[in-house]
């Protein structure tokens, strides 16, 4: 099961128990470098970045909006984090040479061609609908999904009930249609 | 950069070479368990959990730690989650894999972040209206899994493992 297989990555059991050990180093990293416990989490960055584009055009708007200021529009902790994934995962997809400048994704070609167009609709679209919902749920699958998760909160095992089990009824009426 | 800000570049680095690892930032991995076909992203994120749990548990009893439960908040949690449930089908992607997925060159993951800047715009404007809506119907504060169930974390905690290695087993044997 934890055997490694050099054609296609490692095994996601390892990869994942791996995780587990980075999230752990993580909170007690953060809990005595910077005196105070982060948990892994994605989606809050997202709202500073939105604060932080905004800003360069309307900084009086981003300044009067409660939720900006509450999410406090920094470059902090999480939001390299988040920049850090990219980095983390163009380097090993290099080194391992699994590396694709894809345009359409395999699945998504099935159901709707191998248009660009929609694929860029679609993922837009999808984008701001999922993330509108991980601000009003205050988690994503990273914050909820791992970091609830394994602090046994409650509301992190609501939270992946609904996003997956409507996960699998969205993604069944739109990819298995003919 | 302050030392926070490397600590967190640092951190997110090995997280994404992890993600990447494991095959997990893809599409069709993350499209593939909707559909039921293909359970990779599971294998992985039930794994860090289990090993996490612990972990995080063990440090919060010695006393380094402190948890951080997310609220309860019944509306918000239902509610958002149909949506990012609803929105992740069609993106096949969440907000941590998206940036992975550009970082191992699938580059439309670009539609999916700028939508997803978007959307937290948009619920920057529209957040006083949730705050008198969906976010005031029912908060159930921060509870943890021992008080819903009455069980100590260090009952739970094996239990958990004895269901998910069982899920794994079954995820073997249907190939999943």
């Amino acid at each position: 099961m934890l055997k490694r297989k050099t054609s296609d990555g490692w095994s996601p059991y390892l990869a994942g128990a791996l995780v587990g050990l980075l999230a752990v180093a993580s909170v007690l990293a953060t809990t005595t470098l910077m005196g105070k416990t982060n948990y892994l989490g994605a989606s809050t960055t997202f709202v500073r970045a939105a604060g932080l584009l905004e800003r360069t055009v309307a900084p009086d708007h981003v300044a009067g909006n409660v939720y900006f200021t509450k999410s406090k529009i920094v470059v902090d902790w999480q939001f390299m984090l988040v920049s850090g994934i990219f980095f983390g995962a163009l380097v090993a997809s290099v080194a391992d040479r699994s590396f694709r400048l894809e345009h359409v994704p395999p699945t998504w070609k099935k159901r709707f061609g191998p248009s660009i167009g929609k694929r860029a609709a679609g993922a837009f679209l999808g984008g701001v609908v999922a993330m509108f919902g991980a601000r009003m749920a205050d988690g994503c699958p990273s914050g909820h999904g791992l970091s609830g998760m394994m602090q046994l909160s409650a509301s992190a095992f609501v939270a992946l009930a609904m996003f997956f089990g409507v996960g699998v009824v969205v993604a069944h009426l739109v990819y298995r249609r003919k | 950069m302050n030392s926070e800000q490397w600590l967190g570049l640092l951190t997110g680095v090995l997280f994404g070479f992890l993600l990447q690892k494991g095959r997990v930032l893809r599409f069709d991995k993350q499209v593939g368990a909707m559909l039921l076909k293909d359970m990779t992203i599971f294998k992985f994120m039930l794994s860090a959990i289990l090993v996490g749990m612990v972990g995080i548990n063990l440090l919060v009893d010695l006393g380094i730690i402190t948890l951080s439960h997310k609220p309860l908040n019944v509306g918000a949690i239902v509610v958002g989650g149909a949506l990012f449930g609803a929105g992740w089908a069609i993106m096949g992607f969440c907000p941590g894999t998206s940036i992975g997925a550009l970082g191992e060159g699938r580059w439309h993951a670009l539609f999916a972040i700028v939508g997803m800047i978007a959307g937290a715009a948009l619920y920057a404007e529209l957040f006083p209206w949730m705050q008198s809506t969906v976010l005031a119907w029912k908060d159930l504060g921060k509870l943890d899994l021992p008080q819903v169930t009455g069980l100590g974390k260090w009952v739970l905690i094996p239990l958990f493992w004895v269901g998910c290695l069982g899920l794994f087993a079954w995820f073997e044997k249907k190939n999943l």
